[in-house]
């Protein structure tokens, strides 16, 4: 079915969200057009999948981020590769998404065509559908410009249980790429902050690159993704989550030097700022070269690295050794991470 | 306290501004706090504006110096040790 | 990064811990405070003290311009944009700080007060040229490294004839700080007898130059080593004062060579020194009044100080029963002294300014020594 280009000057109005034509023609014109595959076109309130049969993941997110575009992507691709991610995490292969909008009165029709058209096409390179969808608008004033919730579905391949309860010490601690991409790119439009760089947001789909490492190694322990709060998030969730502790080394975490440079320049840590397109693998430290090689086979984890170990002592810390040769915590930031002058 | 950062000064600009580079990081600074300044020169960056020029040669000197720390030790204590200094240990 | 990696380089750094390891008398305590909290900061995330021994010990002291803003001082900022309604610009750092009732200036955003974080005073003045029919106030915060970008924004406003920008001038000094720690043997007769000597602050000394410290060696009979910002500075400026301790001197050395001299940056100066004056007191949270040190905008100026543009009202600072921040900023009790570290106080519920700021001694405790201090505090 070819849609025709439709006239993209103007803006959402209540219209658009009352259930009648104006919402399904721009259902019709913006988002079928750009997400259209066999499941959405069934054209029912839900979408009959088959998943086989087999352990079903679930997963759902909100992104409320901004600005809507950045460096290196939109919320429109953000939201995808984020719930292609989650199912990934849990070693699950994505079967189904589903996408709800809530619009603004007054978005330009031209940037809900962007955000569509750049979901779009994550779905496609991911080779995961859109099953479903819904539309609402609300009020001017009360919306930042849209809000996308995304669901999606996988199955979990027999042999894989993972779980922060399988984490003991001396597992090896992997880390897929530079951390802090993501975070800087946005804040680098962000207003009053605005410095020139070429980082673009880490923004991309890791279900293929984990489908692989499930394959070589289905034992592997915990898979999670560094998103808001960063890495050091992450590893503090875990370490609290399976009582154990973890010792890092500062010189082995990748970054890349415009990264550091732009933390130095705000007074961030690189550790708290977020990614989008990277995961941790915790895993039996025999099982480390292999994944690392898996992992570097891949665009998305060309830098993997071996970065720590799950520790004997002090459970629930996350300790790291320094630059210098030092010793130090690596705390959970009690808040957002904000620059600073001091 | 006080956050800065040597930068590298790319381009002067009417205004007292200038651009400079944070390792790859471009920004737009106040060069008003500066007598003279010149590209290629390494300035002290903090809050948007170059509070002094980086001496290249006084870094260096400061880094061979830290170098020679442990050399220099090594003579303070045997000095010590031929001449009887107390409080210094070899 | 050039003039950063270099001076954070590991195998630098074990010949540094080794000459310390080796200066470092056994048969005595040293004690040193970093002034500034960058320095603090940088001890704590690098780990410095994992790499002296035992017998060498940093005192925190007050050099955060952030813990040190009395409460009253934010309720101002505050009113100025819940009461006048004006764009109150801020540095991050300021934040998150609690005034007092645990306000803060997010929290008064969250409520719609219209307080926006910039990087720099020049966004400020972006901000009021942008707006011409609102007053755009910018809170001024911070030591003699901050001061002279305040003053170049009221010198610019000036001349572009920009009549809704003005400065809330909280901007302090140093070394009448520091003397007012060396002073403090009133309150605290042991107090300045136990500090071997300090790390000067940094950035602060790139403005005003090594000199104004040579007081502190003259009056005090107190070594002084001007500590550049990164680890191995902080290392190698621990081992001069180490050094003069050892040989009885007492003198101001500058390890900081690279952007610190003894005049410091003349151009800053007597732009500071154009624009603002000294008040005859000022009140710093935890120190109490300290004479002579801190700024007000002069007269020339009047029309860009936000205190003569708006009444404020009247306020007292309230400080909360049991909080040992003066105590702390003081250098005069550790965070493990003070019985609501880590119970009521914690970096999500902050107490006091010690906690919330990132360089404030008790943040840099619970962030990278929690445990310790904890099984300390337990022991006690």
């Amino acid at each position: 079915m070819t849609i025709p280009l439709p006239d993209l000057s103007g803006s959402v109005d209540m219209s658009h969200g009352g259930g009648g034509r104006a919402m399904a023609r721009l259902i019709r014109d913006i988002f079928l057009r750009h997400l259209a595959n066999p499941l959405l076109d069934q054209g029912h309130d839900a979408a009959r999948v088959d998943v086989g049969s087999g352990r079903i993941a679930v997963t759902t997110d909100a992104h409320v981020i901004s600005p809507l575009f950045f460096p290196g992507g939109d919320i429109g691709s953000l939201a995808v590769h984020g719930t292609l991610n989650d199912l990934a995490m849990a070693g699950a292969r994505p079967v189904a998404l589903t996408a709800a909008f809530i619009i603004e009165e007054g978005f330009p029709l031209a940037d809900l065509d962007r955000i569509a058209a750049s979901m779009g096409r994550a779905s496609r390179d991911a080779g995961v559908p859109v099953a479903t969808g819904d539309t609402k608008v609300v009020e001017r004033g009360k919306g930042d410009g849209v809000f996308i919730t995304t669901s999606g579905i996988g199955v979990v391949p027999e042999a894989v249980d993972i779980s922060p309860r399988r984490l003991r010490p001396g597992q090896a601690i992997l880390l897929s790429g530079p951390i802090g991409d993501h975070g800087i790119a946005i804040l680098s439009r962000r207003q009053g902050l605005e410095f020139g760089t070429e980082i673009r947001s880490d923004s991309a789909a890791l279900h293929r690159m984990v489908a692989d490492m499930v394959a070589a190694v289905p034992g592997i322990a915990v898979l999670r993704d560094p998103t808001r709060g960063g890495l050091s998030a992450t590893l503090n969730e875990l370490a609290g989550a399976a009582d154990v502790g973890m010792l890092l080394d500062e010189r082995a975490i990748p970054v890349r030097p415009e990264v550091a440079a732009a933390c130095e320049l705000l007074g961030l840590d690189p550790l708290n700022v977020a990614n989008e397109g990277k995961l941790v693998c915790v895993c039996e430290p025999e099982d480390a070269e292999t994944l690392l090689a898996v992992m570097r086979d891949h665009a998305e984890g060309r830098d993997a690295a071996r970065i720590g170990h799950v520790t004997v002592g002090q459970p629930g810390l996350v300790r790291m050794t320094t630059a210098i040769g030092g010793q130090r915590v690596v705390d959970w930031l009690s808040g957002e991470q904000l620059p600073r002058i001091c | 306290m006080c956050l800065a950062i040597p930068a590298l000064v790319t381009a002067l600009h009417d205004g007292a501004m200038a651009s400079v580079s944070v390792g790859g990081i471009a920004k737009q600074v106040s060069t008003a706090l500066l007598e003279e300044v010149a590209v290629g020169d390494y300035v002290l960056l903090h809050v948007g504006y170059a509070l002094h020029r980086v001496s290249e040669e006084e870094a260096r000197r400061t880094l061979a110096m830290m170098a020679e720390a442990g050399l220099l030790q090594a003579e303070v204590a045997d000095m010590a040790q031929m001449t009887g200094i107390a409080g210094v240990t070899p | 990064m050039k003039y950063i990696d270099e001076f954070r380089d590991r195998d630098l750094a074990r010949t540094l811990a080794a000459a310390i390891a080796a200066a470092a008398d056994p048969a005595r305590d040293y004690n040193f405070m970093e002034f500034c909290g960058g320095h603090t900061h940088a001890i704590f995330r690098y780990g410095v003290q994992d790499l002296v021994p035992a017998n060498v010990r940093f005192v925190h002291g007050p050099g955060c311009p952030v813990c040190i803003l009395p409460a009253r001082r934010l309720d101002d900022a505050i009113e100025l944009a819940e009461r006048h309604g004006v764009i109150l610009c801020s540095y991050g750092d300021m934040l998150r700080v609690p005034g007092t009732g645990r306000r803060s200036l997010l929290k008064a955003k969250a409520d719609g007060a219209d307080i926006r974080m910039v990087y720099s005073t020049l966004d400020a003045l972006d901000i009021a040229r942008a707006n011409p029919g609102r007053e755009v106030v910018f809170l001024g915060i911070g030591f003699e490294t901050t001061t002279p970008p305040s003053a170049v924004a009221i010198v610019q406003a000036e001349a572009e004839g920009l009549g809704n920008f003005s400065v809330f001038c909280n901007h302090v000094l140093t070394p009448p700080a520091i003397r007012h720690i060396l002073e403090a043997p009133e309150i605290d007769p042991g107090q300045a007898a136990r500090l071997d000597g300090f790390l000067g602050p940094s950035h602060v000394s790139t403005v005003i130059g090594s000199r104004p410290y040579e007081f502190l060696a003259a009056r005090y009979a107190k070594p002084v080593v001007i500590a550049g910002f990164e680890p191995l500075d902080v290392m190698q400026s621990v081992l001069m004062l180490i050094h003069q301790v050892n040989q009885g001197r007492v003198a101001v050395e500058n390890q900081y060579t690279r952007v610190v001299t003894r005049d410091g940056n003349a151009k800053a100066q007597q732009l500071m020194d154009c624009v603002f004056e000294l008040r005859p007191s000022f009140e710093w949270r935890g120190l109490g009044s300290v004479p002579e040190s801190a700024l007000a905008i002069r007269a020339d100026y009047a029309a860009f100080d936000a205190e003569k543009r708006f009444a404020l009202s009247e306020k007292q600072s309230r400080e909360i029963k049991s909080c040992e921040c003066p105590a702390i900023l003081r250098g005069v009790k550790k965070p493990k002294d003070c019985r609501l570290f880590g119970k009521a106080c914690t970096p999500e519920t902050p107490m006091g300014a010690c906690m919330v700021s990132s360089e404030g001694a008790c943040a840099a405790y619970w962030t990278y020594r929690r445990l310790e201090t904890l099984a300390e505090m337990a022991a006690e």
